[in-house]
């Protein structure tokens, strides 16, 4: 009985009505009705675009044979127009023949399935490796060749979503980190999971696999041109399945490698930044954005969802022994969606979360975790 | 026949808590799934609304969630599978000749355990944290992880289990022990092999899912981890039983909707099913199969390569079955003399927009290309093809066709089409677009979409608000119906054969107190 369900009435009524005029006029701008798959920008993808586009023509061929002969009957055979019927039945001959024909067909459809099945499936020669990691709910990328990692999480602002801002170009498909990635090279993807399974699709590049924790999965892929494909999350994940999008900025190689360096550097200025010791604001100030994706479940004001996910606000763990909650925070709860942080966060997010959480939402214990508190643990 | 004492029964709520007969009991049945599917309705109808336009409107994303979950498990386990019992309850025994059901009070049962848990399911909604939110397929280690609703829906499957099970063994002692003299299991009406031959699917696969769903409930509350790597176990094992339950769970919902079709179509085409006897083998062939197909669910899961393509090639196969049923169907009307009362115009209805489910189950059956169709609106659109498009549909053609034999009255034939074709429309208007929408890249299963989803999504909502509505018409007639109308005959179709049109309408409470005989 805990959670209500609808929003209140008056809210909804105010967002709706202010978010549909926004909607209408854009709404109207972009409608847009796709029919197809996206234009595919890999090999594979234009494999699996034409196997798609013959199949559909060889049903489409015998959905309408098949019911053209019933239509006609329909219309020829009744019994207003005066038809009596016939008495036939049972036609060992036509059995055999619309048993054998299908086969056939069937047969001609199996064969480049298969051929591309085996293409898709090998991972060999690849130039480089991606790791990538479904958390809920955002992605970790480990480029394990070029020693970069990251997280990257929906970037649309929550004013959108609530229908309080005009929805932009990418709404629900845009994040703070692209995962970039350069042209002409065969990638490899490595993907697991932390916490539960969620799937990576970009249907542009015509891969997707499931992220399952505690497994790898393979897959590969070979951009043919530089652009921007957007894919989403694609197994039910929890609350914010729908709220995971993916980003592949494909580069050239120089680009690329420029990313890489420039990536390379602010992971450096990260390591400096956790030598030093900080003030409390500072602190609070930095453990208030690493929040943001503690929200997600234990709620903005540390309210959490009630009988799923704990709250924070006056809790056992965020006003007990600083220890204590560092674990929690470092290492994770078994068997819940709690899960360990210290691949995710750094030394400097972790010590800014855990001051952030133990002093706001009336926490107000006073306490100050500094990095090299995080450090030692580690 | 003179049943006279027999008529004495327990009248008001005593009668249908203890009853026994057949009739009753399908009639219980039907009731129930009917309360069912308007809650399961108003659930999808949450669904479409939210998805109305993109931006968050009416519900939370987790409630979404919830109602996509409870949506599927009252549909498939509350409306669909019930529905084709209270058929089989009220139909089986007097298509075959027999005074009842062979195990009357255990169907007694088999009932009653329906209500509690129906109502065991929603009230997970009032549990702390709510319905899970994990979809009907239930999925660790999501579900692992859920509130106590999840305890509830465990329960709620377990007794839902028990019910189909008790069930199918009635079903399949009624009729391999108790036709009518004469009547072989080669001259059973279709609907019989049907019904048999799914009751065998249910006997071996929902022992399966009360497994898979057991293997839940330790893994959540007594520290087993069958589905959890950390402890040694597979979360990807759960989906392998799961499928192993779903897949022949797709036949059951769709093989006694195939025999429907077989007894509506020979009546209206004045002129015999085109190949009985094959038709026997397919309805077998494709119970068989639907034993070794069940990762087609899941090609993406990461199996081995041969492992796919034996799952493709099996899965493709199914397809030689089900075209031999629908090439009968077209030749049993093939130079008849079609009329075209409501029960036809549901069973064309069914068959067309079956095969429009089957044939982009083809396509998924591709592995390659099932990689792009996989969690997305496709697979949404597909599968309401061949439940709604196969089942449902049938279901009103069952309906329809037999409504005449239960009431003793006919029913409004203009009302009737008018809810066919309104039906018909507004389901293609609901589902169609959501083709395209899996193609162009809409994952299923979120409450919040991109721009460009917007269009098609619009059209989506509009016609699943038209499809609930013209179920009102639907309610109307079948009351209209019960209460007066025209006297129907004892033969209420003139092309129909069977048993059950040689008792007189409405059937008496007891028939065939003493076995008719079959030449
Ligand atoms: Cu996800």
């Amino acid at each position: 009985m805990s959670i209500n369900p609808l929003k209140s009435l008056r809210g909804v009524v105010v967002r709706v009505s202010a978010g549909m005029s926004l909607l209408l006029v854009s709404g109207l701008v972009r409608a847009d009705y796709a029919l197809n798959f996206q234009r595919p920008v890999t090999e594979i993808g234009r494999d699996l675009y034409g196997l798609h586009m013959m199949i559909v023509w060889i049903i489409t061929v015998i959905f309408v044979g098949v019911f053209s002969v019933m239509f006609y009957s329909v219309f020829k055979h009744r019994k207003s127009r005066g038809h009596k019927a016939a008495t036939f039945h049972e036609s060992t001959t036509m059995e055999v023949v619309w048993t054998i024909i299908p086969f056939v067909i069937l047969l001609a459809m199996a064969i480049p399935s298969t051929a591309t099945l085996i293409k898709m499936d090998d991972v060999s020669g690849s130039e480089m490796t991606v790791k990538i990691t479904g958390y809920q709910w955002k992605w970790k990328y480990d480029y394990l060749d070029h020693d970069v990692s990251f997280m990257s999480t929906l970037s649309t602002p929550q004013e959108q979503i609530n229908n309080e801002a005009e929805k932009g170009e990418n709404y629900l498909l845009e994040v703070d980190n692209e995962v970039v990635l350069p042209v002409g090279k065969k990638i490899r993807f490595l993907l697991t999971a932390a916490d539960v399974i969620h799937a990576w699709w970009v249907p542009q590049l015509a891969v997707k696999k499931d992220a399952i924790p505690g497994f790898i999965n393979e897959m590969w892929t070979k951009i043919d041109e530089p652009g921007t494909y957007r894919g989403q999350c694609a197994e039910l994940c929890g609350k914010d399945h729908g709220f995971m999008p993916i980003v592949v900025k494909a580069v050239s190689e120089e680009d690329f490698n420029t990313w890489v360096n420039e990536q390379k550097a602010t992971q450096i200025a990260a390591v400096a930044a956790a030598g030093k010791t900080w003030s409390k604001d500072e602190l609070m100030r930095k453990g208030e954005k690493v929040y943001a994706q503690c929200s997600a479940c234990h709620g903005a004001t540390g309210q959490g969802v009630p009988g799923v996910f704990p709250g924070l606000a006056g809790s056992k763990i965020a006003t007990g022994p600083v220890a204590d909650h560092l674990q929690i925070v470092m290492g994770g709860k078994p068997n819940t969606a709690m899960q360990a942080y210290t691949a995710q966060l750094n030394d400097v997010d972790i010590a800014a979360v855990v001051t952030y959480e133990r002093n706001a939402f009336g926490n107000d214990t006073g306490d100050v975790v500094q990095p090299a508190d995080v450090k030692a643990l580690r | 026949m003179s049943t006279d004492h027999h008529e004495e029964h327990p009248k008001g709520l005593s009668r249908w808590l203890f009853t026994t007969n057949h009739k009753d009991i399908g009639t219980l049945y039907l009731w129930f799934c009917f309360i069912m599917a308007v809650v399961g309705g108003i659930m999808s109808l949450v669904i479409r609304s939210e998805l109305w336009q993109p931006g968050m409107q009416i519900v939370e994303p987790r409630f979404f969630n919830q109602m996509t979950t409870l949506h599927g498990l009252i549909m498939v386990f509350g409306f669909v599978m019930p529905a084709f019992v209270g058929l089989a309850n009220w139909q089986l025994p007097m298509m075959i000749g027999a005074p009842d059901m062979a195990l009357p009070r255990m169907n007694n049962w088999s009932f009653w355990l329906l209500p509690p848990a129906a109502t065991l399911l929603v009230l997970s909604l009032f549990a702390p944290g709510g319905a899970p939110g994990a979809g009907w397929t239930l999925y660790p280690p999501l579900t692992v992880h859920e509130g106590m609703g999840m305890d509830f829906t465990i329960l709620s499957v377990h007794m839902l289990g028990i019910s189909s099970i008790l069930g199918s063994i009635n079903i399949i002692a009624t009729i391999l022990n108790m036709r009518a003299p004469g009547m072989t299991l080669m001259k059973m009406p279709m609907f019989a092999w049907s019904w048999l031959i799914t009751a065998f699917l249910l006997l071996a696969t929902i022992p399966v899912l009360a497994g898979a769903v057991t293997m839940l409930l330790t893994d959540r509350h007594f520290g087993t981890s069958f589905f959890d790597a950390a402890g040694g176990g597979d979360p990807v094992l759960f989906q392998h039983i799961f499928w192993f339950f779903g897949h022949p769970e797709v036949y059951i919902l769709v093989l006694p909707a195939f025999g429907v079709f077989s007894q509506i179509i020979p009546t209206f085409a004045r002129k015999p099913l085109f190949g009985y006897t094959s038709m026997v083998f397919a309805t077998a062939t494709i119970a068989f199969l639907s034993f070794i197909v069940w990762a087609h669910h899941m090609y993406t899961v990461g199996m081995p390569m041969t492992g796919e393509l034996f799952f493709m090639y099996a899965t493709m196969l199914i397809a030689v079955p089900t075209g031999v049923k629908v090439f009968n169907w077209v030749a049993t009307m093939w130079r008849g003399s079609m009329t075209f009362e409501t029960p036809m115009l549901w069973a064309i209805g069914g068959v067309f927009t079956f095969t429009m489910g089957g044939i982009t189950g083809l396509m998924l059956s591709i592995t390659p290309v099932d990689f792009q169709y996989h969690d997305t609106y496709f697979i949404v659109a597909h599968f309401h093809y061949t439940i709604i498009g196969g089942s449902v549909l049938a279901i009103f053609a069952a309906i329809y066709y037999w409504l005449p034999k239960w009431t003793g009255h006919m029913f409004s034939e203009p009302l009737g089409k008018l809810h066919f074709w309104l039906t018909l429309i507004s389901f293609n208007l609901t589902f169609f677009p959501q083709h395209f929408l899996g193609l162009a890249g809409m994952p299923r299963r979120i409450p919040d979409y991109a721009l460009q989803f917007t269009g098609f999504n619009e059209v989506s909502t509009i016609g699943a608000f038209m499809v609930i509505f013209a179920q009102l018409i639907f309610f109307y007639l079948v009351i209209k119906c019960i209460r007066g109308g025209e006297k129907a005959a004892d033969q209420v179709w003139e092309g129909a054969e069977g048993l059950e049109w040689a008792v007189p309408s409405p059937a008496p409470y007891h028939t065939f107190a003493t076995p008719p005989q079959v030449r």
